[in-house]
């Protein structure tokens, strides 16, 4: 019994793992054949760090990230509120169902659509090219907007509704009483909100890959655009070193998350 | 009889140091209602300063919409709240200098003790010495020194209470609106609070609105009483007037235990019901006019069959500690009388019932509404008590 769920461990972690190993030993390869090993070299990272186009990619996609996170978890947040001091249940109900479809829509629709609408518009205007950073920070911040209220809303519905009345009665304007006590309570599901925002939209290809026009490439459209020629290995050091970033970024998150959680327990 | 307003008593109690006492709060023609359904219908109200008035009344009754009204936190739909004179209507809950104890305590969760009750005076800028100064006197007076850093989250409920009423008084309000603040606590620990809370008020002096379905803490608590049902005011007064002399059969039923039957007024001073004219003492009513008779359960005495005013048979006897309730069937209606004298299921005894202990009251909507005591049982109506734990969870 042990030994065979040992073996099933094995091998899950193999499977996960063993792309990531490979990527890594080839990104390392000396000369550029996949099946040879030349020997030990740090060219293709140097080569890399000489990519300017592959470079401004990067910082197109922290760029947006970060505009989408900031903008999203504002627009979510104050959506949320919004939405749970509607009297009606029915409207209520309605309106985070209606923010929950974007979410299970599959991105190619989403892409397609946002797409067309962008086009659309942007005719309208008389623009023969409309898709831009900001249509793509559009199209962002609205698939990233329903997680963010995912995230907020429960925190909301928890929430004792008598501490903003608590607040004001205790002399506080309304817009204050909100920072000073709503805020505090709901700030876990703004900080998780804004994270899976920042994360889906370093993530995302399909949707930016319709939106994004010719000027502003995002490094997942990119990468894209590189295997449609040839693959050299200097991608593998990229995405060697995305990996390492982002399980550095996981391993502070987890680390500062147990630091949290210690002192209230 | 039925007396406007408040009594003669209270008249009195309202001079202080010879000047009439001031209004603190005024409603006036205050009526709102949600959704189509009306919750206050017409409600005035004076409210004086030093006071500890009670709203009373059954869950739903609109007790709670009429603090919200004064707090700021609901518009009334007609009418005027009138503040020390000026009619706040349109000000907004933060500049009224009224605070409130809520229902659920709504202490702030990411703040200690001392952060709560610092609360309103940070919002201030009161300087630090000062707001350590006033948050320790706030929590001597409620009784937890040494709980500054307490988390809020890590008292009990009765704590957690009195953290509530010293952040409400640190601010020196006016007025102070507390909506059932001892519901959620035990039987126990709620009499402590009841003495507590009525010492705080009268060393502060502050005005105290109060909000309850108990009326026992109400009778226990308050100055003033106002028995409230269905959005309107029965009545107003002490709680001896709400008690002795209740306006309607509401009002009787509501507070005490009480035989509520069917008469007519004879002439002044005469009363007709269970077959038998009895000497009053209340007048002013048209000749033969029907009415309502309120007959206390512990202003009934038993005597011998042949002595009594009214003959009956015991049906059922309680021993209730002090007393023991006994129900008697006179002509078909049971009579519920409270004795400290031993009676037998079964025997046949009279009832004697001085002039004083008869309240006639005029007929009004809720009449015939409350029937005898047929189908009595104590455990029956404590568990028909409303509210306690089943409110307000909207
Ligand atoms: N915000 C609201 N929306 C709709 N109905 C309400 C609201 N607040 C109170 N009510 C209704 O008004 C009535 C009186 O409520 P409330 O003032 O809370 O009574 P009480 O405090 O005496 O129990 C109840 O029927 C309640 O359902
Ligand atoms: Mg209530």
């Amino acid at each position: 019994m042990k030994t065979t769920s040992r073996i099933y461990t094995a091998l899950v972690f193999i499977f996960l793992f063993a792309p990531i190993a490979i990527l890594l030993v080839f990104s390392f390869n000396e000369s550029k054949s996949l099946s040879v090993f030349g020997g030990f070299s740090i060219k293709w990272y140097r080569e890399l760090l000489h990519d300017e186009a592959t470079l401004e990619s990067v910082r197109n996609t922290l760029l947006l990230a970060v505009s989408a996170m900031v903008i999203s978890t504002v627009m979510g947040t104050a959506a949320a509120v919004g939405i749970q001091k509607l009297r009606s249940k029915w409207l209520r109900t309605a309106l985070s169902t209606a923010t929950d479809i974007p979410m299970t829509n599959p991105d190619i629709i989403t892409g397609i659509s946002l797409m067309l609408m962008f086009v659309f518009v942007g005719r309208l205007f008389g623009l023969a090219n409309s898709l831009s950073f900001w249509t793509m920070l559009i199209a962002h911040v609205t698939f990233c907007l329903p997680y963010v209220i995912l995230q907020v809303l429960p925190r909301l519905r928890q929430m004792d509704p008598s501490l903003p009345e608590a607040a004001q009665d205790l002399g506080c304007p309304p817009l204050r009483a909100f920072f000073k006590v709503v805020l505090p309570e709901i700030r876990p599901g703004i900080v998780t909100g804004a994270i899976m925002a920042f994360t889906l939209s370093l993530d995302d290809f399909v949707i930016s890959y319709f939106t994004s026009g010719a000027g502003f490439q995002t490094l997942p459209v990119r990468i894209y655009n590189m295997t449609k020629k040839t693959v050299t290995p200097k991608m593998y050091a990229l995405a060697t070193i995305i990996f390492f970033v982002i399980l550095a970024l996981l391993l502070i998150s987890n680390l500062t998350d147990q630091n949290k959680k210690k002192p209230n327990q | 009889m039925c007396q406007e307003g408040r009594s003669p008593v209270f008249l009195q109690s309202e001079r202080f140091g010879g000047t009439l006492m001031k209004k603190i709060v005024e409603l006036k023609n205050i009526s709102k209602s949600f959704d189509g359904e009306t919750v206050l219908d017409n409600i005035n109200l004076d409210i004086y300063d030093n006071e500890f008035l009670t709203l009373l009344g059954p869950s739903g009754c609109g007790k709670t919409t009429t603090l919200r009204i004064i707090g700021g936190f609901e518009h009334p739909d007609q009418g005027d709240v009138i503040f020390m004179g000026e009619r706040i209507n349109d000000m907004p809950p933060h500049k009224r200098n009224v605070n409130t104890v809520f229902q659920k305590y709504a202490m702030f969760p990411h703040l200690n003790v001392f952060e709560n009750i610092a609360f309103p005076l940070r919002e201030r800028r009161v300087p630090k010495k000062t707001i350590e100064e006033k948050v320790h006197e706030m929590l001597s007076m409620v009784m937890l020194n040494g709980f500054d850093h307490r988390r809020v989250t890590s008292l009990s409920g009765g704590q957690q209470q009195r953290v509530a009423i010293a952040r409400a008084l640190i601010g020196q309000p006016k007025v102070l609106l507390l909506d059932e603040p001892l519901g959620a606590l035990d039987l126990k620990l709620r009499k402590d609070m009841q003495q507590e809370l009525k010492k705080i008020q009268k060393a502060t002096g502050i005005t105290f609105i109060f909000v309850t379905h108990d009326q026992e803490e109400a009778l226990t608590m308050s100055d003033t009483i106002v028995v409230m049902s269905q959005g309107r005011i029965q009545q107003i007064g002490t709680p001896q007037d709400i008690y002795n002399e209740p306006k309607n059969a509401f009002v009787a039923d509501f507070i005490g235990e009480s035989n509520i039957l069917d008469g007519t007024m004879l002439k002044d001073l005469m009363v007709r019901f269970s077959g038998t004219t009895f000497q009053c003492v209340d007048k002013g009513f048209a000749p033969q006019e029907p009415v309502d008779v309120v007959v206390r359960p512990e202003d009934v005495d038993i005597v011998a069959q042949e002595k009594g005013m009214l003959r009956g048979v015991v049906t059922s006897v309680t021993f209730m500690g002090v007393h023991y309730e006994v129900i008697v069937d006179i002509g078909g209606f049971k009579w519920m009388i409270q004795t400290t004298d031993y009676v037998g299921e079964g025997e046949y005894i009279g009832l004697y019932i001085e002039p004083d202990a008869i309240h006639i009251m005029k007929k009004s909507e809720y009449s015939g509404l409350y029937g005898d005591y047929s189908s009595f049982s104590n455990e029956l109506d404590e568990l028909s008590d409303p509210g306690e734990e089943s409110e307000d969870y909207e």
